[in-house]
Protein backbone atom coordinates (compact mmCIF):
# COMPACT_ATOMS: atom_id res chain seq x y z
CA UNK A 1 0.00 0.00 0.00
CA UNK A 2 2.94 2.36 0.92
CA UNK A 3 4.34 3.21 -2.46
CA UNK A 4 8.21 3.06 -3.84
CA UNK A 5 11.34 5.72 -3.82
CA UNK A 6 10.23 9.05 -5.72
CA UNK A 7 10.64 8.31 -9.35
CA UNK A 8 11.36 5.20 -8.80
CA UNK A 9 14.90 5.34 -8.67
CA UNK A 10 15.90 2.30 -7.04
CA UNK A 11 19.65 3.34 -5.77
CA UNK A 12 19.00 5.39 -2.81
CA UNK A 13 22.94 6.35 -2.61
CA UNK A 14 22.20 8.84 -5.96
CA UNK A 15 19.46 10.46 -4.04
CA UNK A 16 21.72 11.02 -0.90
CA UNK A 17 23.92 12.24 -2.98
CA UNK A 18 21.54 14.71 -4.55
CA UNK A 19 20.36 15.89 -1.69
CA UNK A 20 24.12 16.21 0.00
CA UNK A 21 24.68 18.81 -3.01
CA UNK A 22 21.31 20.65 -2.95
CA UNK A 23 22.54 21.77 0.77
CA UNK A 24 25.75 22.64 -0.69
CA UNK A 25 24.45 24.59 -3.60
CA UNK A 26 22.13 26.25 -1.12
CA UNK A 27 24.61 27.86 0.63
CA UNK A 28 27.50 28.43 -2.66
CA UNK A 29 24.42 30.28 -4.39
CA UNK A 30 23.59 32.72 -1.73
CA UNK A 31 27.39 33.44 -0.54
CA UNK A 32 27.45 33.83 -4.54
CA UNK A 33 24.25 36.26 -4.32
CA UNK A 34 25.43 37.52 -1.00
CA UNK A 35 29.20 39.01 -2.08
CA UNK A 36 27.47 40.31 -5.71
CA UNK A 37 25.05 42.51 -4.52
CA UNK A 38 26.41 43.15 -0.92
CA UNK A 39 28.40 46.55 -0.12
CA UNK A 40 31.84 45.94 1.07
CA UNK A 41 33.94 48.98 2.72
CA UNK A 42 36.55 48.79 5.09
CA UNK A 43 37.53 49.65 8.63
CA UNK A 44 40.61 48.58 10.50
CA UNK A 45 38.20 48.13 13.94
CA UNK A 46 35.48 46.16 11.73
CA UNK A 47 38.44 43.21 12.11
CA UNK A 48 38.38 43.14 15.36
CA UNK A 49 36.47 40.49 17.34
CA UNK A 50 33.41 41.46 18.96
CA UNK A 51 33.77 41.27 22.36
CA UNK A 52 33.50 44.08 24.77
CA UNK A 53 34.65 47.12 22.89
CA UNK A 54 38.07 47.07 24.44
CA UNK A 55 40.76 45.16 22.01
CA UNK A 56 41.02 41.65 22.64
CA UNK A 57 43.68 40.38 25.10
CA UNK A 58 45.00 36.70 24.11
CA UNK A 59 44.35 33.91 21.34
CA UNK A 60 40.85 32.63 22.04
CA UNK A 61 41.92 29.23 20.55
CA UNK A 62 42.82 27.78 23.77
CA UNK A 63 42.33 25.13 26.31
CA UNK A 64 38.54 25.04 28.22
CA UNK A 65 37.45 23.36 31.20
CA UNK A 66 38.06 18.98 31.31
CA UNK A 67 33.96 18.55 32.09
CA UNK A 68 33.73 18.93 28.39
CA UNK A 69 35.71 16.31 27.77
CA UNK A 70 34.14 13.81 30.69
CA UNK A 71 30.89 13.99 29.01
CA UNK A 72 32.16 13.67 25.55
CA UNK A 73 33.59 10.64 26.69
CA UNK A 74 30.34 9.26 28.14
CA UNK A 75 28.81 10.45 25.33
CA UNK A 76 31.18 7.83 22.80
CA UNK A 77 30.09 4.54 25.42
CA UNK A 78 26.33 5.24 24.89
CA UNK A 79 26.26 6.37 21.27
CA UNK A 80 28.17 2.85 20.57
CA UNK A 81 25.73 1.06 22.67
CA UNK A 82 22.68 2.70 20.63
CA UNK A 83 24.56 1.55 17.36
CA UNK A 84 24.58 -2.13 18.87
CA UNK A 85 21.01 -1.88 20.28
CA UNK A 86 19.23 -0.93 16.89
CA UNK A 87 20.00 -4.11 15.13
CA UNK A 88 18.21 -5.99 17.97
CA UNK A 89 15.50 -3.31 18.37
CA UNK A 90 14.35 -4.38 14.42
CA UNK A 91 14.27 -8.51 15.20
CA UNK A 92 12.82 -8.01 18.77
CA UNK A 93 9.21 -9.47 17.43
CA UNK A 94 10.88 -12.33 16.07
CA UNK A 95 13.14 -13.14 19.43
CA UNK A 96 10.19 -13.02 21.74
CA UNK A 97 11.26 -13.50 25.91
CA UNK A 98 15.03 -14.63 24.82
CA UNK A 99 15.69 -11.29 23.07
CA UNK A 100 14.47 -9.70 26.60
CA UNK A 101 16.91 -11.46 28.97
CA UNK A 102 19.55 -11.05 26.44
CA UNK A 103 19.15 -7.26 26.16
CA UNK A 104 18.34 -6.96 30.32
CA UNK A 105 22.01 -8.27 30.75
CA UNK A 106 23.31 -5.93 28.12
CA UNK A 107 21.53 -2.67 29.31
CA UNK A 108 22.00 -4.33 33.00
CA UNK A 109 25.82 -3.60 32.46
CA UNK A 110 25.51 -0.66 30.78
CA UNK A 111 23.66 0.98 33.76
CA UNK A 112 26.44 -0.61 36.07
CA UNK A 113 28.43 1.71 34.17
CA UNK A 114 26.50 4.74 34.13
CA UNK A 115 26.01 4.29 38.36
CA UNK A 116 30.17 3.51 38.35
CA UNK A 117 30.34 7.28 36.43
CA UNK A 118 27.37 8.96 39.01
CA UNK A 119 28.93 7.41 42.10
CA UNK A 120 32.35 8.89 40.80
CA UNK A 121 31.11 12.30 40.42
CA UNK A 122 31.33 12.59 36.61
CA UNK A 123 28.07 13.69 35.87
CA UNK A 124 28.47 16.51 39.04
CA UNK A 125 29.30 19.68 36.79
CA UNK A 126 32.37 21.44 38.04
CA UNK B 1 -5.08 7.83 -0.49
CA UNK B 2 -3.79 9.71 -3.19
CA UNK B 3 0.04 7.95 -4.34
CA UNK B 4 2.27 10.53 -5.67
CA UNK B 5 4.40 7.62 -7.02
CA UNK B 6 1.95 7.55 -9.86
CA UNK B 7 2.76 11.63 -10.23
CA UNK B 8 6.33 10.86 -10.34
CA UNK B 9 6.35 7.48 -12.20
CA UNK B 10 4.37 9.38 -14.81
CA UNK B 11 7.15 12.16 -15.17
CA UNK B 12 9.75 9.09 -15.32
CA UNK B 13 7.83 7.49 -18.48
CA UNK B 14 7.61 11.18 -20.13
CA UNK B 15 11.49 11.53 -19.55
CA UNK B 16 12.88 8.50 -20.76
CA UNK B 17 10.05 8.65 -23.82
CA UNK B 18 12.85 11.07 -25.65
CA UNK B 19 15.91 10.62 -23.28
CA UNK B 20 18.85 8.30 -22.67
CA UNK B 21 19.01 6.45 -19.42
CA UNK B 22 21.60 8.44 -17.71
CA UNK B 23 19.78 11.58 -19.06
CA UNK B 24 16.66 10.68 -17.26
CA UNK B 25 18.10 10.62 -13.44
CA UNK B 26 19.96 13.43 -14.21
CA UNK B 27 17.07 15.18 -14.54
CA UNK B 28 15.03 14.04 -12.10
CA UNK B 29 18.12 14.37 -9.76
CA UNK B 30 17.99 18.39 -10.44
CA UNK B 31 14.14 18.07 -9.88
CA UNK B 32 14.19 16.52 -6.35
CA UNK B 33 16.97 19.32 -5.61
CA UNK B 34 15.05 22.26 -6.93
CA UNK B 35 11.93 21.00 -5.27
CA UNK B 36 13.92 19.77 -2.10
CA UNK B 37 15.86 23.72 -2.07
CA UNK B 38 12.44 25.63 -2.39
CA UNK B 39 10.44 22.99 -0.01
CA UNK B 40 13.76 24.00 2.72
CA UNK B 41 13.06 27.65 1.98
CA UNK B 42 9.92 28.29 1.78
CA UNK B 43 9.61 25.97 5.17
CA UNK B 44 12.25 28.11 6.89
CA UNK B 45 10.09 31.44 5.57
CA UNK B 46 7.10 30.08 7.38
CA UNK B 47 8.87 29.26 10.36
CA UNK B 48 10.47 32.10 10.87
CA UNK B 49 7.01 34.58 10.38
CA UNK B 50 5.29 31.26 12.45
CA UNK B 51 7.28 31.30 15.70
CA UNK B 52 7.25 35.56 15.15
CA UNK B 53 3.46 35.58 15.56
CA UNK B 54 3.60 32.68 18.28
CA UNK B 55 6.09 34.50 20.81
CA UNK B 56 4.02 37.90 19.78
CA UNK B 57 0.53 36.11 20.66
CA UNK B 58 2.31 34.26 24.43
CA UNK B 59 3.37 38.19 24.84
CA UNK B 60 -0.25 40.01 24.13
CA UNK B 61 1.62 41.77 21.16
CA UNK B 62 0.44 41.47 17.77
CA UNK B 63 3.60 40.40 15.83
CA UNK B 64 4.71 41.50 12.23
CA UNK B 65 1.91 42.82 10.19
CA UNK B 66 2.74 46.04 7.60
CA UNK B 67 4.60 43.91 4.91
CA UNK B 68 1.84 42.04 2.85
CA UNK B 69 -1.55 40.79 4.24
CA UNK B 70 -0.82 39.73 7.98
CA UNK B 71 2.95 40.24 7.50
CA UNK B 72 3.26 37.36 5.75
CA UNK B 73 5.56 38.73 3.13
CA UNK B 74 7.55 39.82 6.33
CA UNK B 75 10.35 37.52 6.55
CA UNK B 76 10.94 37.74 2.68
CA UNK B 77 11.68 41.24 3.16
CA UNK B 78 13.98 40.18 6.11
CA UNK B 79 15.34 37.42 3.60
CA UNK B 80 16.55 40.34 0.83
CA UNK B 81 17.61 42.07 3.23
CA UNK B 82 19.89 39.83 5.08
CA UNK B 83 21.05 38.65 1.69
CA UNK B 84 22.68 42.59 1.01
CA UNK B 85 23.92 43.18 4.07
CA UNK B 86 28.02 43.66 4.47
CA UNK B 87 29.78 39.89 4.46
CA UNK B 88 32.91 41.48 6.84
CA UNK B 89 36.17 39.91 6.83
CA UNK B 90 37.45 39.36 10.33
CA UNK B 91 41.29 39.28 11.05
CA UNK B 92 42.13 36.85 13.40
CA UNK B 93 39.65 33.86 12.16
CA UNK B 94 41.31 30.72 11.09
CA UNK B 95 39.03 31.64 7.45
CA UNK B 96 38.73 27.86 6.30
CA UNK B 97 36.97 26.19 9.27
CA UNK B 98 34.87 29.73 9.15
CA UNK B 99 33.48 29.51 5.81
CA UNK B 100 33.22 25.64 5.92
CA UNK B 101 30.83 25.39 9.18
CA UNK B 102 27.56 26.82 7.54
CA UNK B 103 28.12 24.27 4.72
CA UNK B 104 28.40 21.46 7.63
CA UNK B 105 25.31 22.60 9.16
CA UNK B 106 22.91 23.27 6.28
CA UNK B 107 23.95 20.15 4.42
CA UNK B 108 23.31 17.84 7.65
CA UNK B 109 19.85 19.39 8.18
CA UNK B 110 18.95 19.17 4.05
CA UNK B 111 19.88 15.44 4.65
CA UNK B 112 17.66 14.87 7.66
CA UNK B 113 14.96 17.45 5.84
CA UNK B 114 15.06 14.60 2.60
CA UNK B 115 14.52 11.23 4.98
CA UNK B 116 10.91 13.02 5.83
CA UNK B 117 8.03 11.21 4.42
CA UNK B 118 5.61 13.73 3.06
CA UNK B 119 3.62 12.30 1.51
CA UNK B 120 2.69 8.08 -0.07
CA UNK B 121 5.74 8.07 -2.55
CA UNK B 122 6.30 11.47 -2.19
CA UNK B 123 9.46 11.06 0.15
CA UNK B 124 13.61 11.57 -1.05
CA UNK B 125 15.72 9.27 0.65
CA UNK B 126 14.40 5.81 1.74
CA UNK B 127 17.30 4.02 2.51
CA UNK B 128 16.05 0.25 4.50
CA UNK B 129 17.25 1.75 7.70
CA UNK B 130 15.84 5.34 7.00
CA UNK B 131 15.48 6.28 10.66
CA UNK B 132 18.97 5.50 11.27
CA UNK B 133 20.61 7.58 8.88
CA UNK B 134 18.55 10.63 9.32
CA UNK B 135 19.48 10.43 13.10
CA UNK B 136 23.45 10.22 11.86
CA UNK B 137 23.30 12.59 9.40
CA UNK B 138 21.71 15.08 11.82
CA UNK B 139 24.41 14.93 14.19
CA UNK B 140 27.00 16.26 11.52
CA UNK B 141 25.14 20.00 12.54
CA UNK B 142 27.10 19.79 15.69
CA UNK B 143 29.88 19.88 14.06
CA UNK B 144 29.75 22.37 12.24
CA UNK B 145 28.45 24.54 15.76
CA UNK B 146 31.72 23.51 17.08
CA UNK B 147 33.62 24.42 13.89
CA UNK B 148 31.88 28.08 13.84
CA UNK B 149 32.67 28.91 17.72
CA UNK B 150 36.23 27.55 17.55
CA UNK B 151 36.99 29.65 14.13
CA UNK B 152 35.65 32.46 14.71
CA UNK B 153 38.66 33.01 17.83
CA UNK B 154 36.51 34.63 20.31
CA UNK B 155 36.12 33.80 23.85
CA UNK B 156 31.88 34.04 23.57
CA UNK B 157 31.83 32.18 20.47
CA UNK B 158 34.42 29.41 22.35
CA UNK B 159 32.11 28.89 25.24
CA UNK B 160 28.84 28.98 23.25
CA UNK B 161 30.37 26.25 20.98
CA UNK B 162 31.51 23.84 23.66
CA UNK B 163 27.81 24.56 25.71
CA UNK B 164 26.60 23.48 22.58
CA UNK B 165 28.53 20.46 21.97
CA UNK B 166 27.97 19.30 25.09
CA UNK B 167 24.22 19.77 25.51
CA UNK B 168 23.75 18.14 21.64
CA UNK B 169 25.67 15.20 22.23
CA UNK B 170 23.96 14.39 25.39
CA UNK B 171 20.91 14.59 24.05
CA UNK B 172 21.14 12.82 21.03
CA UNK B 173 21.18 9.68 23.31
CA UNK B 174 17.76 10.56 24.94
CA UNK B 175 16.93 10.97 21.14
CA UNK B 176 18.43 7.74 19.67
CA UNK B 177 17.19 5.73 22.68
CA UNK B 178 13.60 6.98 21.73
CA UNK B 179 13.65 6.01 18.32
CA UNK B 180 15.11 2.87 19.51
CA UNK B 181 12.22 2.12 21.84
CA UNK B 182 9.41 3.49 18.85
CA UNK B 183 12.14 1.13 16.18
CA UNK B 184 11.61 -2.55 18.40
CA UNK B 185 7.81 -1.56 18.39
CA UNK B 186 7.41 -0.69 14.53
CA UNK B 187 9.84 -4.00 14.15
CA UNK B 188 11.50 -1.79 11.27
CA UNK B 189 13.92 1.28 10.27
CA UNK B 190 12.61 2.10 7.19
CA UNK B 191 10.53 5.47 7.27
CA UNK B 192 8.00 4.47 5.02
CA UNK B 193 7.60 1.03 6.76
CA UNK B 194 6.94 2.82 10.14
CA UNK B 195 4.64 4.87 8.35
CA UNK B 196 2.91 1.43 7.38
CA UNK B 197 2.92 0.10 10.64
CA UNK B 198 0.69 2.92 12.09
CA UNK B 199 -1.96 2.14 9.30
CA UNK B 200 -4.19 1.26 11.75
CA UNK B 201 -3.43 3.11 14.55
CA UNK B 202 -0.84 5.94 15.34
CA UNK B 203 1.76 4.37 17.97
CA UNK B 204 1.02 6.83 20.24
CA UNK B 205 -2.32 5.03 21.09
CA UNK B 206 -1.00 1.95 20.57
CA UNK B 207 2.09 1.82 22.41
CA UNK B 208 0.41 1.59 25.56
CA UNK B 209 2.33 3.70 28.51
CA UNK B 210 5.84 3.25 26.67
CA UNK B 211 5.07 4.74 23.77
CA UNK B 212 3.57 7.64 25.65
CA UNK B 213 6.86 8.09 27.88
CA UNK B 214 8.92 8.14 24.78
CA UNK B 215 7.16 10.81 23.18
CA UNK B 216 7.55 13.03 26.20
CA UNK B 217 11.24 12.21 26.30
CA UNK B 218 11.60 12.65 22.85
CA UNK B 219 10.27 16.37 22.85
CA UNK B 220 12.11 17.09 26.00
CA UNK B 221 15.40 16.22 23.97
CA UNK B 222 14.13 17.09 20.50
CA UNK B 223 13.96 20.98 22.47
CA UNK B 224 17.47 20.46 23.45
CA UNK B 225 19.05 19.61 20.60
CA UNK B 226 17.78 22.54 18.35
CA UNK B 227 19.19 24.98 21.26
CA UNK B 228 15.65 26.61 21.42
CA UNK B 229 13.75 27.27 24.67
CA UNK B 230 14.78 26.28 28.13
CA UNK B 231 17.90 24.61 26.63
CA UNK B 232 18.88 27.76 24.74
CA UNK B 233 22.10 28.55 26.84
CA UNK B 234 24.77 27.77 24.11
CA UNK B 235 22.82 31.34 22.85
CA UNK B 236 21.62 32.98 25.64
CA UNK B 237 21.68 36.60 24.73
CA UNK B 238 22.32 38.20 27.99
CA UNK B 239 25.79 36.31 28.69
CA UNK B 240 26.74 35.43 25.20
CA UNK B 241 26.32 38.15 23.17
CA UNK B 242 25.03 35.21 20.39
CA UNK B 243 26.73 32.18 21.07
CA UNK B 244 28.65 30.33 18.56
CA UNK B 245 27.44 32.39 15.70
CA UNK B 246 28.46 35.98 17.41
CA UNK B 247 31.16 36.68 14.25
CA UNK B 248 29.27 35.97 11.80
CA UNK B 249 27.21 38.95 9.54
CA UNK B 250 25.16 39.08 6.75
CA UNK B 251 24.11 35.85 5.00
CA UNK B 252 26.62 33.89 6.85
CA UNK B 253 24.67 34.43 10.13
CA UNK B 254 21.30 33.42 7.79
CA UNK B 255 22.48 30.15 7.51
CA UNK B 256 22.90 29.01 10.79
CA UNK B 257 19.57 30.97 11.58
CA UNK B 258 17.69 29.02 9.08
CA UNK B 259 19.44 25.42 9.89
CA UNK B 260 18.20 26.31 13.27
CA UNK B 261 14.59 26.42 12.09
CA UNK B 262 14.57 23.39 9.81
CA UNK B 263 16.08 21.49 12.56
CA UNK B 264 12.74 22.64 14.75
CA UNK B 265 10.51 21.69 11.54
CA UNK B 266 12.82 18.19 11.25
CA UNK B 267 12.61 17.20 15.08
CA UNK B 268 8.68 17.96 15.08
CA UNK B 269 8.28 15.88 11.53
CA UNK B 270 10.55 12.96 13.41
CA UNK B 271 7.88 13.48 16.43
CA UNK B 272 5.41 13.38 14.06
CA UNK B 273 6.67 10.31 12.44
CA UNK B 274 7.58 8.36 14.89
CA UNK B 275 4.29 8.62 17.16
CA UNK B 276 1.93 10.24 15.15
CA UNK B 277 2.01 7.65 11.65
CA UNK B 278 4.02 10.50 9.98
CA UNK B 279 1.47 11.17 6.76
CA UNK B 280 -1.05 8.52 7.82
CA UNK B 281 -4.26 9.96 8.84
CA UNK B 282 -6.08 9.87 11.46
CA UNK B 283 -7.43 6.20 11.67
CA UNK B 284 -9.62 4.56 14.41
CA UNK B 285 -9.86 0.54 14.09
CA UNK B 286 -13.59 -0.03 13.88
CA UNK B 287 -14.73 2.88 12.02
CA UNK B 288 -14.98 2.66 8.82
CA UNK B 289 -16.45 5.33 7.49
CA UNK B 290 -14.44 7.63 9.43
CA UNK B 291 -11.57 6.39 7.97
CA UNK B 292 -12.90 6.53 4.39
CA UNK B 293 -13.42 10.17 5.49
CA UNK B 294 -9.64 11.08 6.82
CA UNK B 295 -8.53 9.27 3.65
CA UNK B 296 -9.75 11.98 1.44
CA UNK B 297 -7.17 14.67 2.91
CA UNK B 298 -4.08 13.77 1.45
CA UNK B 299 -1.25 13.25 3.31
CA UNK B 300 1.22 16.21 2.53
CA UNK B 301 -1.39 18.10 4.71
CA UNK B 302 -1.43 15.77 7.72
CA UNK B 303 2.51 15.76 7.61
CA UNK B 304 2.83 18.88 7.41
CA UNK B 305 0.25 19.62 9.83
CA UNK B 306 1.19 17.59 12.72
CA UNK B 307 4.67 18.78 11.90
CA UNK B 308 3.18 22.46 12.33
CA UNK B 309 1.26 21.67 15.81
CA UNK B 310 3.80 19.83 17.15
CA UNK B 311 6.32 23.15 16.33
CA UNK B 312 3.95 24.65 18.30
CA UNK B 313 4.41 22.77 21.41
CA UNK B 314 8.20 23.46 20.98
CA UNK B 315 7.89 27.06 20.64
CA UNK B 316 5.42 27.30 23.38
CA UNK B 317 7.77 25.51 25.86
CA UNK B 318 10.14 28.32 25.02
CA UNK B 319 7.82 30.95 26.13
CA UNK B 320 6.88 29.02 29.34
CA UNK B 321 9.99 27.77 30.95
CA UNK B 322 12.87 29.80 32.23
CA UNK B 323 16.66 28.89 30.84
CA UNK B 324 18.44 26.05 32.12
CA UNK B 325 22.28 26.39 33.69
CA UNK B 326 24.65 24.10 32.59
CA UNK B 327 25.22 21.83 35.55
CA UNK B 328 20.97 21.24 35.27
CA UNK B 329 21.01 20.73 31.80
CA UNK B 330 23.19 18.15 31.90
CA UNK B 331 22.16 16.62 35.10
CA UNK B 332 18.69 16.52 33.72
CA UNK B 333 19.98 15.02 30.35
CA UNK B 334 22.62 11.83 32.38
CA UNK B 335 20.58 11.68 35.57
CA UNK B 336 16.85 11.65 34.90
CA UNK B 337 15.87 11.48 31.28
CA UNK B 338 18.83 8.53 30.36
CA UNK B 339 18.27 6.05 33.01
CA UNK B 340 14.41 6.59 32.44
CA UNK B 341 15.07 6.22 29.00
CA UNK B 342 16.55 2.97 29.27
CA UNK B 343 14.29 1.28 31.87
CA UNK B 344 11.90 2.52 29.27
CA UNK B 345 13.19 0.46 26.96
CA UNK B 346 12.78 -2.57 28.65
CA UNK B 347 9.49 -2.14 29.62
CA UNK B 348 8.25 -1.63 25.86
CA UNK B 349 9.91 -4.72 25.40
CA UNK B 350 7.79 -6.04 27.93
CA UNK B 351 4.77 -4.70 26.13
CA UNK B 352 5.64 -6.33 23.09
CA UNK B 353 6.41 -9.22 24.18
CA UNK B 354 3.36 -9.78 26.24
CA UNK B 355 1.42 -8.38 23.28
CA UNK B 356 -0.45 -5.76 25.71
CA UNK B 357 -0.22 -3.25 22.68
CA UNK B 358 -2.41 -2.10 20.01
CA UNK B 359 -2.88 -3.15 16.60
CA UNK B 360 0.26 -2.68 14.52
CA UNK B 361 0.72 -3.63 11.38
CA UNK B 362 3.41 -6.55 10.92
CA UNK B 363 6.07 -5.53 8.33
CA UNK B 364 6.73 -8.27 5.86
Amino acid sequence: MVSLAIFGIENNSILAVTALLTGIALVALAMLIAKLIGPRSFNPQKGEAYECGIPTRGNSMTRFSVGYYLYAILFLMFDVEAIFLFPWAVRVRDLGSAGLISIAVFLGFLILGLAYAWRKGALSWK
Amino acid sequence: MLDFSNITGWIHDLLASFMAPWLVVLTECVLIGVGLLLAYSLLALFYIYFERKVCAAFQCRLGPNRVGPFGLLQSIADMFKILIKELISLKHTDKFLFALAPYLVIAASMLAFAVLPWGNGLQVIDFNIGIFFLIAVSSIGVLGILLAGWSSNNKFTLIGALRSGAQMVSYELSIGLSVITMVAFAGTMSVPGIVAAQSECWFIFSGHIPAIIAFIIYMIAGTAETNRGPFDLPEAESELTAGYHTEYSGIHFGFFYLAEYLNLFIVAGVASLLFFGGWMPLHIPGWEGFNDVMNYIPGPIWFIGKAVALSFVIIWFKWTFPRLRIDQLLALEWKYLLPINLFNLILMVLVIVYGLHGPVVPVQ
